[in-house]
């Protein structure tokens, strides 16, 4: 194969069994992904799950300990961080104090012998709408406003793969609201490989096609948006992605396509599509069921229907109901002794179900997952809520 | 107004008492600055001394010192060994600590917690000690006293002080800095020579301040190793028994304006870079 010339690198970009070690402790643990040409791509995960790390390797300021990286056919992994043709927004800005904005905006452009410079530059301020500070220093910006500088800096360069890392972190929701439409229609009008670090699971699914969630060093789960979050693969995914009522069950048999699982409050049917493919559904394997919360229909005991053949249900008692508005907040607890989230759209005033009343959960099989028991149920649930 | 004069006063140990309270930081500075300035004011005052064979008492006015510094005998020779000392010192101990401030504070080598610590015993060990311990050494190797024995000894002690000032200024420099440069397309050296030199420089600067005013400055370990060789504090100190010329003053008191001038133009320039 011809060597490819890096610094025109285009094309997929390509993480092949990543590694990287500090030390004692591995910050990214044989990641493997592929992020095609000119995608937007989020990289979501919570603190310290080694995005940074990962980011700071494709930009070439972090040697991989194992792995190789590609962007098409040329092979990055060790080559140095100015023949790539990468540019970061780094988290925490990063930009050079002793210089203006505009000499920080064209820095990338000045180093390449790029000719018309200024126009490029004030094109791209213009952008983030802060063209009237070019002549400042960044300690004179605001917290946001050095944020989309340092955006600013790095999109200027048309890179083939551009890396944000939290670029809309410090901005109020307003304005992160409008940068990440601006963001989006950059990435789609230029065409440039994205790839987003983020803490904020909205942000990730609103903006992205593709979606990754990391979780200490390893890709728990990758696809769109949608796919992550109607079918989970762990039971991390399903909870740091929204909500998720996960309950253990066990497998009591399978029928053609379905499978039956058992628990303490009764037998459910989940479609065999509908099951991790990490599962084996031999009878008696343990796994845990889940629902999300806006899936469940609740009603009073006395005026709920005769459960249709192939829906599922558990009885249970309302132990807590919040009014939020547009949706009404139950916590059930069933009488096998699970607590179940339902989230109910406000139709109707006057069929709000008050505390301690008896009450019927029903949901379509296809509405459920199935994970492997081996999951942690709790892994993925932020802590502080 | 009216009002004002007839709501009735504090009482008037209370006023003072808020007085005081008030105006305490400000006195104190005051006494503090008078203090600090009076053996510089004297030493300026008896620049302008009509003086005969001392200077120990004012006898009249006179411009003459100022327009004849060079007019005592030595004076100005060991001035100017003292300015070439201290500028071959200056250039030496600067480039050659701020190397070793940089291989401190970027590379993780074996020995460097140890290098650390040493850089700090020159600073640390009386001068006495070091100039009477650097006498022995030359004395033991054969090298003349003279010039070079002065410039190799303040290399010596200066190296240590150029080194800590310019790695606090390092340490607290972001090394994300530098890889931003890079991935932004900067070389290794574009990068040093773009971000790290232009961001590093005050620190290198003040350094080489703090190198030259401690070299014009040294009397000790001067003393010690210079031999015939003469600088200016020296001078001062042999000519004390018979007499300081009231020309030692006009040197001094223009080496305290001529820092004073450099301290103040820095300070300025350092507002304006801030503000524009
Ligand atoms: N140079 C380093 N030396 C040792 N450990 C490191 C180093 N850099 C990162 N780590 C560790 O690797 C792990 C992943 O760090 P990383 O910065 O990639 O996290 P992150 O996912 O970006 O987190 P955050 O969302 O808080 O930015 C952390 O536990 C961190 O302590
Ligand atoms: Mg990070």
């Amino acid at each position: 194969m011809a060597k490819a010339d890096i610094t025109q690198a285009e094309g997929d970009l390509f993480l092949e069994n990543i590694t990287k070690q500090f030390g004692d402790f591995r910050a990214v643990n044989d990641l493997s992904l592929q992020v095609p040409q000119g995608s937007f791509f989020a990289l979501l995960g919570p603190s310290g799950c080694g995005k940074t790390t990962t980011l700071r390797m494709v930009a070439g300021l972090e040697d991989p300990t194992a792995g190789r990286i590609r962007i098409g056919d040329a092979d990055i992994t060790y080559a140095k961080p100015y023949n790539r043709p990468v540019n970061t927004v780094f988290q925490n800005y990063a930009l050079f104090p002793h210089m203006d904005i505009f000499e920080n905006v064209a820095f990338g452009l000045k180093r390449r012998g790029i000719k018309d410079a200024k126009q490029q530059v004030d094109e791209a301020l213009d952008l983030i709408q802060l063209s009237q500070v070019a002549k400042r220093k960044p300690l004179q910006l605001s917290g946001g406003q050095q944020q989309r500088v340092a955006l600013a800096r790095a999109i200027v360069n048309r890179p083939s793969v551009l890396l944000l890392d939290e670029p809309l972190g410090a901005l109020d929701l307003k304005l992160r609201r409008q940068m990440q439409l601006e963001l989006k229609r950059i990435q789609t009008e230029v065409g440039l490989t994205f790839i987003h670090v983020t803490h904020d699971q909205e942000e990730a699914m609103t903006m992205a096609d593709t979606v990754a969630v990391m979780n200490e060093g390893i890709i728990e789960q990758m696809g769109p948006p949608t796919e992550l979050y109607e079918s989970p693969r762990t039971a991390f995914v399903a909870n740091f992605l929204g909500q998720s009522n996960l309950f253990p069950a066990k497998v009591a048999e399978t029928s053609g396509d379905d499978v039956i699982l058992e628990d303490s409050d009764g037998r459910f049917v989940m479609p065999k599509a509908r099951v991790s493919d990490r599962v084996v559904t031999d009878p008696g394997t343990e796994v845990l069921v889940g629902v999300r919360p806006e899936k469940i229909s609740i009603a009073r005991l006395e005026d709920a229907a005769p459960p249709p053949a192939d829906g599922n249900f558990v009885d249970g008692r309302v132990t807590s109901a919040s009014f939020l508005g547009v949706s009404t907040q139950y916590e059930v607890t069933t009488h096998g002794g699970d607590t179940i989230n339902v989230f109910a759209q406000n139709l109707d005033v006057h069929n709000l179900v008050p505390q301690g009343e008896d009450v019927r959960l029903s949901w379509l099989p296809i509405h459920g997952f199935v994970l492997s028991g081996h999951d942690d149920i709790n892994a993925g649930v932020e802590k502080n809520v | 107004m009216s009002q004002a004069t007839a709501a009735p006063k504090a009482p008037l140990t209370h006023r003072l008492r808020t007085w005081v309270g008030d105006n305490a930081l400000r006195i104190y500075a005051v006494i503090a600055f008078v203090y600090l300035l009076l053996p510089v004011a004297y030493t300026f005052a008896f620049s302008f001394n009509d003086a005969g064979r001392t200077n120990i008492v004012w006898n009249s006015f006179t411009w003459d010192n100022w327009l004849n510094p060079c007019g005592a005998p030595e004076v100005c020779p060991s001035v100017v060994n003292s300015l070439v000392v201290g500028l071959i010192v200056t250039v030496v101990s600067t480039i050659l600590g701020t190397l070793i401030a940089f291989s401190l504070v970027r590379y993780r080598f074996r020995g460097r917690s140890t290098t650390n610590l040493l850089i700090f015993l020159p600073m640390a060990t009386p001068e006495v000690v070091l100039g009477s311990s650097l006498l022995a050494l030359f004395l033991n190797l054969f090298v003349p006293l003279g010039f070079t024995t002065v410039v190799l000894a303040h290399i010596m002690f200066c190296i240590s002080f150029v080194v800590v000032t310019v790695k606090a200024r390092l340490a607290s420099l972001d090394p994300r800095l530098e890889q931003a440069a890079m991935d932004l397309y900067a070389s290794e050296r574009e990068a040093f020579r773009r971000i790290t030199l232009p961001l590093v420089a005050p620190g290198i600067a003040a350094a080489g301040l703090l190198a030259f005013s401690l070299s014009f400055d040294d009397f000790i370990i001067t003393n010690f190793n210079s031999g015939q060789f003469t600088t200016f504090p020296k001078f001062v100190y042999v000519s004390a028994t018979r007499g300081i010329p009231p020309q030692a003053n006009v040197i001094a008191s223009a080496m305290f304006f001529i820092a004073l001038a450099i301290v103040l133009i820095s300070q300025f320039a350092g507002r304006r870079r801030k503000e524009v």
